[in-house]
């Protein structure tokens, strides 16, 4: 085929029963325009190695089983376009699973963490509905569009082990449990937003736990943009009040309460607001070390940005949230 | 100057971080712009962005502030240039959800005309790394470097908030790909030194959770730090002043966490390209930094 490229694929491979180390087989093959990754993948066990493994099921998106990694960037294997990634990664592939600590086989990974995580949010719709009822439960498209594509979760996992708060954290909810918090916590039928909101306020846990790195919003095959979706969750938590007084809830009230003090951030202010005096005390040995090379403005000092009036007013003006 | 374009000027949002706990971010930064002849008016008037934690708390709030310090550079009819990631990805976002949403912004210039401000949409946002790189060009650096930082290993690290989410910075700010970024290993290699590869240079360093799960942050931080060491550098380069606050200064405690020294000094970007430009360390504001670097880079020839 004249419109065929060549490229090197190397595949993670790895069987738990057998292999004590993982190892990387390597195809070189001619790839066509049109080619998803779920083909390459197809190919390779159709005309390499029947044992290659994967999982696979609806090949149009919506199914969510066959997210792999490529080079790093968490794809859905039947929506990715293989010529379109050699333009990223130029002509060597890199396919392994989501996550290699979790192989099983090759490809497929132990999904029970991720499970785990989405069942402790509720995930479901609680709400006291007739058995019997005369009529379909309405929901008008205004209050449909507030779960904002929420619903769209295809439950791939990408963003989940794309998180490296999980990674790191293994009592971080995560992304894709958080999302789904909110596709339920936004739909005018449910009835536990405040359960659900007890939940994510646990530290440690919950949603004060993102690092805000937008790693999940760059992996979501559907666009959802979760740390859209746990911003406002977070947003909700000060509405309903079931924010907790700690030191994450007072960071993200203290920059309001330094901004109008000062316009821009009283940074040593920030963080005792936010620590409180005695938590406060932890830092100061970093305090000291910057203090010396001349890293910390003394409160007297403090500069204050220009216009401050102006900042004051709309502070008062455009303020909708409450502590 | 020696460059052949009309001066370059900018409208500065500083941030707030460069006023107070990298004092070397903003020096370094008005050094190697004199030196390139790229005029930067400061952005006095301008407020915090709220770092990403202010919207949790109250979004309105955070677009009238970030939607009152873009109208500062309209007025001035600069485009604005931010020297922190996470300056630019608040500002940007700002103006992305204001240019794309005419009844958001209606709402939010009702609030600005309180103070007597309107927000317009005619002033670009982006960070200055991709100002250099795209505006400035990293060809005509390299015919201004007298000091080449030859033979020493840099790491590169982006920072989140400078290329995620890719939907938002492709349409100002570089547009490079999140999973393999180039910028700053291209400047790197303009100002004649040896690129790291490593696969941390794109990760988090966790700074936004670090008074509320410290240990996260520290993994973070240590395992990018650790990679970069691995992988044979003398010293790490970022242009966000959080993730410096991050790797500069908490080395102590991220060491203590992850159970392995981790000790390599971290330049912030405009000192990495003021060395290679001969800018006397003292107007780099070397002595800032906590962790010294301790290479003969410091010593403009």
């Amino acid at each position: 085929m004249s419109d065929a490229k060549k490229i090197k694929v190397k595949v993670f491979r790895f069987n738990k029963a057998t292999d004590y180390l993982p190892h990387y087989d390597t195809f070189e093959m001619n790839v066509t325009k049109d080619e998803l990754v779920l083909d390459v993948m197809n190919r390779i066990k159709w005309e390499h190695d029947g044992s290659f493994s994967y999982r696979r099921s609806c090949r149009h998106g919506i199914c969510g089983s066959c997210a792999v990694k490529v080079n790093g960037k968490p794809t859905l294997a039947c929506k990715d376009n293989v010529l379109e990634l050699t333009k990223l990664f130029g002509d060597e592939l890199v396919i392994e699973p989501q996550d290699i600590k979790r192989a099983y086989k090759d490809m497929v990974i132990d999904k029970e963490n991720f499970w785990n995580k989405y069942n402790e949010v509720q995930p479901y719709l609680v709400a006291d509905i007739d058995e019997f009822p005369e009529q379909e439960n309405l929901v008008t498209c205004e209050d449909a569009n507030k779960l904002d594509e929420a619903d769209y979760c295809i439950q791939c996992g990408n963003c989940f082990y794309a998180c490296p708060a999980v990674e790191v954290n293994e009592d971080y909810l995560g992304p894709a449990a958080l999302v789904k918090a909110w596709r339920f916590n936004s739909d005018v039928r449910d009835e536990a937003t405040n359960e659900r909101l007890e939940t994510l306020q646990e530290p440690g846990k919950g949603i004060w736990d993102c690092v805000k790195c937008n790693e999940c919003a760059e992996a979501c095959p559907k666009e959802i943009n979760p740390i859209d979706k746990i911003t406002k969750l977070h947003q909700q938590s000060f509405k309903n009040n079931m924010h907790l007084k700690n030191v994450a809830t007072r960071h993200a009230v203290g920059f309001k309460w330094s901004i109008e003090k000062h316009g821009i951030l009283d940074e040593g202010e920030l963080v005792r607001y936010s620590e409180g005096n005695l938590g406060v005390m932890k830092h100061i040995p970093e305090a000291i070390a910057m203090y010396k090379r001349g890293k910390i403005v003394m409160p007297w000092e403090m500069p204050k940005s220009k216009n401050l009036d102006e900042i004051k007013k709309l502070v008062d003006i455009a303020s909708t949230a409450k502590y | 100057m020696d460059t052949n374009n009309k001066t370059l000027k900018y409208a500065l949002y500083t941030g707030c971080t460069a006023r107070e706990s990298t004092p070397e971010l903003l020096k370094s930064t008005m050094a190697i712009a004199k030196k390139l002849g790229i005029e930067l008016v400061l952005l006095d008037e301008a407020s915090c962005c709220g770092a990403s934690h202010l919207q949790d708390f109250d979004d309105n709030l955070s677009l009238v502030l970030n939607a009152r310090n873009i109208c500062y550079a309209e007025k001035l009819e600069l485009p604005l240039v931010t020297i922190c990631n996470t300056c630019q990805l608040n500002t940007a976002m700002a103006k992305d959800r204001l240019d794309n949403d005419s009844d958001l912004k209606d709402k939010i210039n009702e609030q600005l005309k309180e103070v007597g401000l309107e927000y317009k949409g005619t002033s670009e946002v982006k960070h200055f790394l991709y100002a250099l790189q795209d505006d400035f060009g990293y060809d005509k650096i390299k015919e201004l470097v007298t000091n080449p930082i030859s033979d020493i290993n840099v790491a590169s690290f982006y920072g989140c908030h400078n290329i995620r989410p890719s939907h938002l910075q492709n349409k100002s700010n570089g547009g490079e790909n999140s999973y393999k970024p180039t910028s700053l290993d291209n400047l790197v290699e303009a100002l004649g030194g040896n690129p790291v590869e490593y696969e941390s240079k794109n990760k988090c360093c966790g700074f936004h959770v670090e008074l509320q799960n410290p240990t996260t942050a520290n993994k973070l931080s240590g395992t990018a730090m650790l990679d970069a060491i691995d992988n044979d550098a003398d010293v790490m380069v970022t242009p966000c002043p959080l993730c410096h606050l991050r790797m500069d200064v908490q080395q102590h405690n991220i060491s203590k966490e992850i159970g392995r020294k981790v000790n390599i000094p971290v330049l912030h970007l405009p000192q990495m390209i003021g060395i290679a430009l001969g800018i006397d360390p003292k107007e780099l504001g070397l002595d800032h930094n906590i962790t010294q670097t301790g290479l003969d880079l410091e010593v403009p020839k």
